[in-house]
C-alpha cells in the first residue's frame, strides 16, 4: 500500500476544491493522482469520514459508469488510508472551454451527446452528483469522459435524477450564461432520445418540483 | 413621469423591512454611512408571524425614521432619494416598508429607488470591507447562496435547495427552547452553547449536491436527537451543548464545502461573508481557512451590517440612483421572490 508514497507527484495539474490533481507516472504510463487533502475547517472525525467515503465510492461508481457505456478514466490504484486514487490521464479540453469556442451546430452536437451520456448513466441507476461542464473532458479520440464522481451515488430514484439534471442546468446557467438555454435544450433532446418521452418527462417534472422548493423562485405556487 | 431630484440633497435614505427587522439608514454618494437605526420584532413564541411583524414595523417606523435623521444630523430636505427593500422577503413586512418609502418620496417630491435585498447585503459587505470583486457567501435567515459577479449580474453558483442556514438554526433553537432577545438572535445563543460543549461530534446528515446543499434533513435529525428521551440503558442522551456543536459543525462544513467549490470554480481572489449568520465566529473561522487554502483574501461584514439593516439599502440606493435606476410609484410593488440573479447591477463595470 505504500507504493503511493513513492509515486513522484511531479506536477500539480489542478487544485480543486476537494482534491488536488497531480501528474505522475504509473508503470511508464502518464497518470493522475487524485489526493483528497484533509480539510482544516471541519472536525477531523467528520473530515476523515467524508474523505474515506468518497475515496471508496468514486472508483466504484466510475467502474459502474463504464458498464453503462460511459467513458471514465481507468483506475490504477486506490489507497483509502491516504485517500488517494491513481487513474488514467485523459488528455483533452474540458467541455467548459470547448463549448465556448464552438459554433452553434457543433455546440448542439456536443450537448446532444452529453445528454445521451447522462441518460445512459441514469438508466443504469447511477447519479453523477456534480454534473458540470468542468467535469467532462473530450479526449483526443473525440469521446467524452466523465470525471469526478466524488458526490455520486447508486440511486435509481426519479428524485435523484431530477436533482442531477437541475444541478447541470444550474452549472450551465452560471458558467455559460449567454447561451445556456440552447445548450440545455440540446442536452434534454439527447436525454429524451435515450430514455423516451414518457420517462424523461417524469424526470423533468421532478426537476421542476425540486426547483419550486428553492428559495424565492418565481414559479413557486403558494 | 417621475421627477428627477430637484432638491439640493446629497443623501439617500434607505428603508429595510423584509422580515423581522425594521431599519432605516442614511448614506451619501461616496459611501459614508451616516445613520443605521433599527428595531426588531420579537415573537412571543414561534417564528416570525408576517402580520405581526408588519404591525410592529408600522408602529416603530416613525420613531426609527426620526432616530436615523437625528443620528445623521440632517434635515429631510437634504435627501435626494428614498431607497427601500423591494424584495425578496415577507409580503406584509415588505409592504409596510414600501408604504413608508412611497409616502416619504411623495411628500419630499424626490424619487423612489427599489433595491434588491440580497444585492444590498453584498454591496454593504463590499463597501465596509473594501472587498474587490469577491465571491460572496450570503447566509441569513432567508437566504443561503454563493454568488459572484459576471457579465452584468450577480450569478448564483450554489445555494440551498430547501431552507436557509439561519432558518435551520432558528427553528432548531426554538425547538430547544431558546429565545431571541433584542439584538441577540437565536443563532448567537446556539453559538454560545456550542462553545461551551464537550465538542463530542454526533453524526448527522451531510448533504452536498454539486455546489448546492440541503439543510432540511439535518434540521430534522438534530431536532430528533434533541428529543430522544433519556433512557436508563447504557446510551445516555446527548447534551444540548453537544447537539448545538454538532449541528453547527455539520451545517457550516456543508456551506463551507460549497463555498470552496465555487471558489475553486470561479478562481476569485477575494471571499466575502455577509448576511446575518456572518456574525458567527465559527463560520468565520471555517471560511477564513478556506480562503487561506486558495490564496484568497477573506473579509467579513461588520456585525451591525451583517443582519438586515437600513444602511445597506441606502448605500445600494445611491449606486442604483447614480445609474438612473429609479422606481416609478406604479412599479414599486414589492417582489416577494426577486432573485439576486434577476437584477442588473450596471454600477459594476
Amino acid at each position: 500500500m505504500d507504493t503511493v508514497d513513492k509515486t513522484p507527484k511531479t506536477q500539480l495539474l489542478k487544485k480543486g476544491a476537494e482534491a488536488s490533481l497531480f501528474l505522475t507516472q504509473w508503470y511508464g504510463k502518464e497518470a493522475i493522482i487524485k489526493v483528497r487533502i484533509p480539510k482544516k475547517y471541519r472536525p477531523p472525525t467528520l473530515d476523515q469520514q467524508i474523505r474515506r467515503y468518497r475515496t471508496i465510492h468514486e472508483p466504484q461508481l466510475m467502474h459502474h459508469a463504464k458498464t453503462a457505456g460511459i467513458a471514465t478514466p481507468l483506475i490504477y490504484m486506490v489507497n483509502v488510508p491516504q485517500s488517494t486514487i491513481i487513474m488514467q490521464y485523459i488528455k483533452g479540453p474540458q467541455i467548459k472551454t470547448l463549448l465556448n469556442n464552438l459554433d452553434q451546430p457543433n455546440q448542439h452536437a456536443l450537448c446532444l451527446q452529453i445528454g445521451k451520456s447522462i441518460a445512459h448513466l441514469h438508466n443504469s441507476g447511477l447519479i453523477h452528483g456534480d454534473l458540470t461542464t468542468s467535469n467532462m473532458i473530450q479526449a483526443q479520440n473525440g469521446q467524452i469522459y466523465f470525471i469526478d464522481f466524488g458526490l455520486g451515488e447508486k440511486n435509481a430514484e426519479l428524485e435523484a435524477q431530477g436533482v442531477d439534471l437541475h444541478l447541470f442546468k444550474r452549472a450551465l446557467q452560471s458558467t455559460h450564461f449567454s447561451f445556456w438555454e440552447d445548450c440545455l435544450s440540446s442536452v434534454l433532446c439527447g436525454y429524451t432520445s435515450i430514455r423516451g418521452e414518457a420517462l424523461s418527462e417524469k424526470v423533468y417534472e421532478k426537476t421542476r418540483q425540486i426547483e419550486s422548493r428553492g428559495r424565492y423562485v418565481e414559479e413557486r405556487k403558494q | 413621469m417621475v421627477k428627477i431630484a430637484r432638491s439640493d440633497g446629497k443623501y439617500c435614505l434607505g428603508i429595510e423591512s423584509s422580515a423581522d427587522d425594521f431599519g432605516v439608514g442614511i448614506a451619501d454618494f461616496d459611501g459614508t454611512l451616516l445613520a443605521n437605526c433599527s428595531d426588531s420584532y420579537i415573537p412571543q413564541e414561534g417564528g416570525i408571524h408576517p402580520r405581526e411583524a408588519a404591525r410592529h414595523h408600522a408602529e416603530v417606523a416613525d420613531s426609527i425614521l426620526q432616530q436615523a435623521l437625528n443620528q445623521a444630523d440632517i434635515k429631510p430636505n437634504k435627501l435626494s432619494c428614498i431607497a427601500f427593500s423591494q424584495g425578496p422577503g415577507l409580503g406584509p413586512s415588505l409592504r409596510t416598508g414600501a408604504t413608508v418609502a412611497r409616502a416619504l418620496a411623495a411628500y419630499l417630491e424626490i424619487p423612489l429607488v427599489g433595491v434588491n435585498h440580497s444585492v444590498a447585503h453584498i454591496e454593504i459587505g463590499k463597501l465596509t470591507t473594501g472587498a474587490q470583486d469577491p465571491l460572496t457567501l450570503y447566509a441569513s435567515g432567508g437566504n443561503t447562496m454563493v454568488t459572484a459577479y459576471t457579465a452584468g449580474r450577480y450569478r448564483v453558483f450554489g445555494e440551498t435547495l430547501d431552507i436557509a442556514l439561519g432558518n435551520c438554526l432558528d427553528v432548531f433553537g426554538r425547538e430547544a427552547g431558546l429565545k431571541a432577545k433584542q439584538g441577540l438572535p437565536i443563532g448567537a445563543a446556539i453559538e454560545q452553547l456550542a462553545q461551551n460543549s464537550q465538542q463530542t461530534l454526533i453524526s448527522l446528515p451531510y448533504v452536498v449536491k454539486g455546489m448546492d446543499l440541503s439543510l432540511s434533513g439535518l434540521l430534522t435529525a438534530a431536532t430528533t436527537t434533541l428529543q430522544t428521551p433519556k433512557t436508563s440503558t447504557c446510551q445516555p442522551s446527548h447534551s444540548l451543548e453537544d447537539v448545538c456543536y454538532s449541528l453547527q459543525e455539520h451545517a457550516f462544513a456543508m456551506v463551507s464545502e460549497v463555498t470552496e467549490r465555487a471558489l475553486a470554480h470561479t478562481e476569485k481572489k477575494t471571499l466575502l461573508l455577509t448576511g446575518g449568520v456572518a456574525a458567527n465566529k465559527r463560520l468565520q473561522t471555517m471560511l477564513s481557512l478556506i480562503a487561506e487554502e486558495h490564496n484568497a483574501a477573506f473579509s467579513v461584514v461588520p456585525k451591525q451590517y451583517a443582519t438586515d439593516n437600513g444602511a445597506m439599502i441606502a448605500w445600494t440606493g445611491t449606486l442604483a440612483y447614480k445609474f438612473g435606476l429609479i422606481t416609478p410609484i406604479a412599479k414599486s410593488m414589492v417582489k416577494l421572490r426577486w432573485r439576486v440573479d434577476k437584477v442588473d447591477v450596471p454600477w459594476i463595470q
